[in-house]
């Protein structure tokens, strides 16, 4: 049968044998209500108590710091909606142009309820500059949230100095996490109120948010019921889940270095070699400041769908920002806010390696790669080169 | 939605139908180089839509006695945008120029064996292009 090879990681990875095997006990075994009187309640509350102690360590916190919630996007959502919803007087918010749709779209919903909301456009290079950021603050400004890493193009923020410059205003300052497994997570010195994780980005199960509020940091809850998770987030905890998420974020965190150096080498590979083979390329966001699994391309003239679905024929899964693989049939906003023509939005392919991928496979995407695009080049109408490219972005720029 | 899919077999995310497959993954009757384009010597070429919106396709097409005889294309697109310029590269041959102008998108769709919702507006230019050469082969012969 043919090898089919997963290169999508930043879209979801797969649960860790040994997370799973973690959480196994807590499915039918030690299945009770944390919030039980019983020996079952005990168990399973001494379980997250445990499991909440080992990510508040992780991430240099205290146990009260931690909630858990149901996702990434749900954290996102409380640590908005909640902090709006406690500091009422304030009604600014900054942000970039880049965010996951999680923050884009809850400041939408807080722009519909009167917030003015900014967002910093980030330079060609898929960064934000952090003094564009300082220069949008105004009096009425309660929050500025950054991602840490970009989902799509990888790129990694610079949330030290952003959260140095929140501190010295005294706003509040969220960073989504979520991509940034692999990356430093000490709560005190990147200088956030809050952080967004989730288990399905980290090895660990999907269904699991987490997120960080610095003590001292009010927030109302979004979800209304008992008094799970400090009042902030009611619902039965989910066991499981919690269990899987810490363990998941503890085997992440502690071979951190030696993944972080072997996936770079692996991307480093790939991005020359399509460089190299194949003409006409743009490797989308900063060469060196994003995360060491992604490697995100934009061939011209070539259209993103019809690339992911010849490469899924060869079994090779990736994903694009093309508009046609979008539920929404709009391009990516990120690739957009790149400052990319129209023309050149509609062709990044998105390979973001993990775990389980190793030499062999960048040999494959190598191998396959470059004939694909090709054929479509072949077929297509369009006949851009790097000089029309750059010509075209200068137009847009002076829109 | 589909429903009762195989999940080791997974369902097709963009829910394309075999012939939407097979014709993007086997195009029919594409001109890949300047040189097939100057030996096709076209009666009537035409192109639409725009690189901004994601699709671009251009037709070439040859003409005798008010039929034509033989069609060629190139796009720039999704899956369903190369597969409905494919097959409609094979219906037109044969095909008299007035019946030819009043290809709609729906029977590009049929033909298809029907098109994913999202994707019956934003790929289905290919009879604008067959129209766009036609005109211009009309033009030149006038």
């Amino acid at each position: 049968m043919k090898e089919i090879i997963y290169l999508d990681h930043s879209a979801t990875t797969y649960v860790d044998p040994v997370v799973k095997k973690e959480m196994s006990p807590f499915f039918s075994d030690f299945f009770g209500n944390p919030g039980s009187l019983h020996l079952y309640g005990h168990q399973a509350k001494c379980a997250v108590d445990n499991s909440r102690k080992k990510v508040a360590d992780i991430i240099n916190a205290t146990s009260n710091e931690i909630i858990f919630t149901g996702s990434g996007t749900e954290s996102v959502n409380l640590a908005i909606i909640g902090l709006a919803d406690s500091y009422p007087k304030k009604k600014h918010i900054i942000s970039t142009n880049i965010e996951h749709h999680a923050v884009l779209h809850t400041l939408d919903y807080l722009k519909l309820k009167g917030y003015d909301i900014t967002l910093v456009p980030v330079k060609k290079n898929g960064i934000v500059d952090p003094k564009d950021i300082e220069k949008e603050i105004r009096d009425d400004t309660l929050l500025i949230t950054v991602m840490y890493a970009n989902n799509e193009i990888g790129t990694i923020q610079p949330i030290k100095e952003i959260g140095e410059i929140a501190k010295k205003h005294e706003i509040f300052f969220h960073s989504d996490a979520c991509q940034a497994g692999l990356l430093d997570l000490d709560v005190k010195d990147l200088n956030v109120d809050l952080l967004t994780l989730n288990g399905s980005k980290i090895y660990g199960p999907k269904g699991i948010g987490m997120l960080y509020r610095k003590k001292g940091v009010n927030l109302m809850p979004i979800i209304f019921g008992g008094s799970q998770e400090q009042g902030l987030r009611a619902g039965t905890e989910n066991t499981p889940g919690i269990i899987g998420f810490a363990k998941a974020l503890d085997l992440v965190q502690k071979n951190k270095d030696k993944e972080y150096k072997r996936l770079l080498e692996l991307r480093e590979k790939l991005v020359n070699n399509i460089m190299e083979l194949i003409p006409n390329t743009l490797l989308n966001g900063d060469r060196e400041k994003r995360l060491p699994g992604n490697a995100n391309f934009t061939f011209l003239n070539v259209e993103g769908e019809s690339l992911l679905l010849h490469l899924n024929e060869q079994g090779l899964c990736v994903s694009s920002g093309s508009a046609c693989t979008s539920r929404s049939l709009l391009p990516s906003h990120v690739i957009t806010a790149l400052g990319y023509p129209p023309e050149a939005v509609h062709g990044s392919i998105r390979i973001t390696l993990g775990k389980r991928n190793n030499e062999e496979h960048i040999d494959k995407i190598i191998k396959v790669l470059p004939s694909i695009v090709e054929n479509l080049r072949k077929i297509s109408p369009l006949n851009l080169t790097m000089d029309d490219f750059e010509k075209l972005k200068n137009e847009v720029k002076n829109d | 939605m589909t429903e009762n899919c195989d999940v080791k077999k997974g369902c097709d995310a963009w829910f394309y139908s075999d012939i939407i497959k097979d014709h993007f993954f086997h195009p029919r009757n594409i001109l890949t180089s300047k040189e097939d384009i100057d030996k096709f010597k076209a009666d009537g070429v035409g192109q639409v839509g725009s690189p901004a919106c994601g699709d671009v396709m251009k037709m070439w097409i040859k003409v005798k006695d008010n039929k034509i005889i033989a069609c060629k294309w190139q796009t720039f697109g999704c899956a369903s945008a190369i597969a409905s310029t494919s097959i409609l590269s094979e219906m037109v041959v044969g095909m008299n120029l007035d019946k030819a102008m009043g290809i709609k998108p729906k029977d590009i769709a049929e033909k298809l064996g029907g098109l994913p919702a999202n994707k019956f507006h934003c790929s289905i230019l290919g009879d604008k292009a067959l129209r766009a050469a036609i005109e211009d082969y009309k033009s030149k012969n006038n």
